[in-house]
């Protein structure tokens, strides 16, 4: 944070940031119930609507689905010695026990640890909003950040059943086909994904102390920013993102 | 309808993840800005921007079209041989009564990078050679709103792994749209460094 600067958020002066084009608008006058952005045409809102709510509803569903997703065999390869399904997990140990553990570690993490990580962060981001905490903002903001960003890497393994089944159909020697359990492992993804979105960051820092409150000393809200004129805090120069 | 705010505030920002106010200030050339509360990168300024992104947009578009016409990989094992397309992929996946993941597949590899690729080069051209036309806002939220969906990355390192598990089945002999896939991710990455949405839609703005 900047220090002397007064922090004001464009919500709490009534102000519509569009969540598409960022385009900062006023709110149309009372009466008319028209909320759409002047540039790009999405919906406007302060906050994105339901948000807690909806990211609760689908992140139950894929609490729900990740049992099935890891349980339910994904493929099954059928040959002349029999067949063998397999789940998630199996197939990780297969590429382990083939001697490819880089890639099974690859595996691992993109189909087990990062829906699991999802799941769980996303929780502790939708209470710690829903308890109105003050605390460890940054790192949320941060860690909401690299939810957005790994999301959809546990993909992966729908895309390797995919071309498995698609590329063994070789009749008299082997084939493989696609099971149950992959469905419901890419609506986990699909849900994870949708959760995600779901979720306002903005919600983590509506919650952020008065400036007074704060550990470290700051100086007191100036009188105009108190009127509603903000005071508009500078940018920091970072070369480093070119 | 909403307004915007008069030209004397016009250029003050929020930040699109912690919603901070703060006052829009001109950037050296390959200068990001970062929120100073909740360190998002707000814009960056890419000289060139246009011109860049569309040179290497077009190249992504041929290179998706090689990706998607050819056969990924072959196999082969005594005296039995396999290829298959991404599309032809997906139609086994259909036929084996996977509707839902052939679905998602089509989506997330077919559908949404296509839309993404080919919306967002015709939206660059129209500015590029000043066609002004009203639903090319329109189209550009759906060209963002797509783009979390387009997984090609995703998808290649999923052919990868899917090769080294038939690589002590079978033989496999690599195809036109593996190498154009690895090309595509490369020149579509570079394309998107160029990219600014920020400009973008300051243009789209004053096109009206």
């Amino acid at each position: 944070m900047t220090p002397g600067s007064t922090q004001v958020s464009a919500g709490s002066l009534g102000l519509l940031t569009c969540h598409t084009c960022g385009l900062l608008s006023r709110p149309a006058p009372a009466g008319t119930d028209e909320t759409v952005c002047p540039r790009c045409g999405d919906a406007l809102h302060r906050r994105k609507p339901h948000s807690i709510g909806r990211t609760w509803a689908l992140l139950i569903a894929a609490y729900i689905l990740f049992i099935p997703a890891n349980v339910l065999p994904v493929m099954e390869t059928g040959s002349l010695f029999g067949s063998q399904r397999d789940t998630i997990m199996s197939g990780v140990v297969y590429l382990w026990e083939t001697g490819s553990w880089p890639l099974a570690a690859l595996v691992f993490f993109a189909s087990i640890v990062v829906p699991l990580v999802k799941l769980i962060a996303l929780s502790y981001l939708a209470v710690s909003v829903q308890r109105r905490s003050p605390k460890r903002q940054l790192e949320r903001a941060k860690l909401y950040r690299l939810l957005e960003f790994i999301g959809r890497w546990s993909m992966l393994d729908i895309y390797v059943i995919t071309l498995l089944s698609a590329l063994v159909q070789l009749q008299s020697l082997a084939t493989i086909t696609a099971q149950p359990g992959a469905v419901a492992f890419g609506a986990v993804v699909v849900l994870t994904m949708l959760a995600t979105m779901a979720f306002d960051p903005r919600l983590i820092w509506d919650s952020a102390p008065r400036p007074e409150a704060l550990d470290s000393p700051k100086p007191p809200v100036s009188s105009q920013a108190a009127g509603g004129k903000p005071v508009v805090p500078s940018f920091t120069m970072n070369n480093d993102h070119a | 309808m909403p307004s915007t705010l008069s030209p004397s505030t016009a250029k003050l920002i929020a930040c699109p993840e912690c919603d901070l106010l703060q006052r829009e200030i001109p950037l050296p050339p390959g200068g990001a800005a970062i929120c100073p509360r909740c360190e998002a990168v707000l814009y960056r300024n890419t000289p060139g921007s246009l011109d860049r992104t569309l040179a290497l947009l077009l190249a992504s578009v041929i290179l998706f079209v090689l990706a998607n016409a050819f056969p990924i990989v072959g196999i082969e094992s005594r005296g039995n041989r396999n290829a298959t397309t991404l599309f032809g992929a997906v139609l086994t996946l259909w036929d084996e009564d996977m509707p839902i993941v052939a679905g998602l597949v089509f989506f997330t590899t077919i559908f949404a990078p296509a839309f993404e690729l080919f919306a967002l080069t015709a939206i660059l051209a129209a500015i590029r050679w000043g066609l002004r036309s009203r639903p090319l806002p329109r189209v550009f939220r759906l060209v963002l709103a797509a783009r979390p969906w387009s997984m090609v990355e995703v998808f290649m390192l999923g052919v990868l792994v899917a090769v080294v598990k038939l690589s002590h089945l079978a033989h496999i002999t690599p195809g036109i749209a593996l190498w154009s896939y690895g090309a595509l991710i490369a020149i579509f990455a570079a394309a998107m460094s160029t990219f600014n949405a920020h400009e973008l839609w300051e243009r789209l703005t004053f096109d009206r």
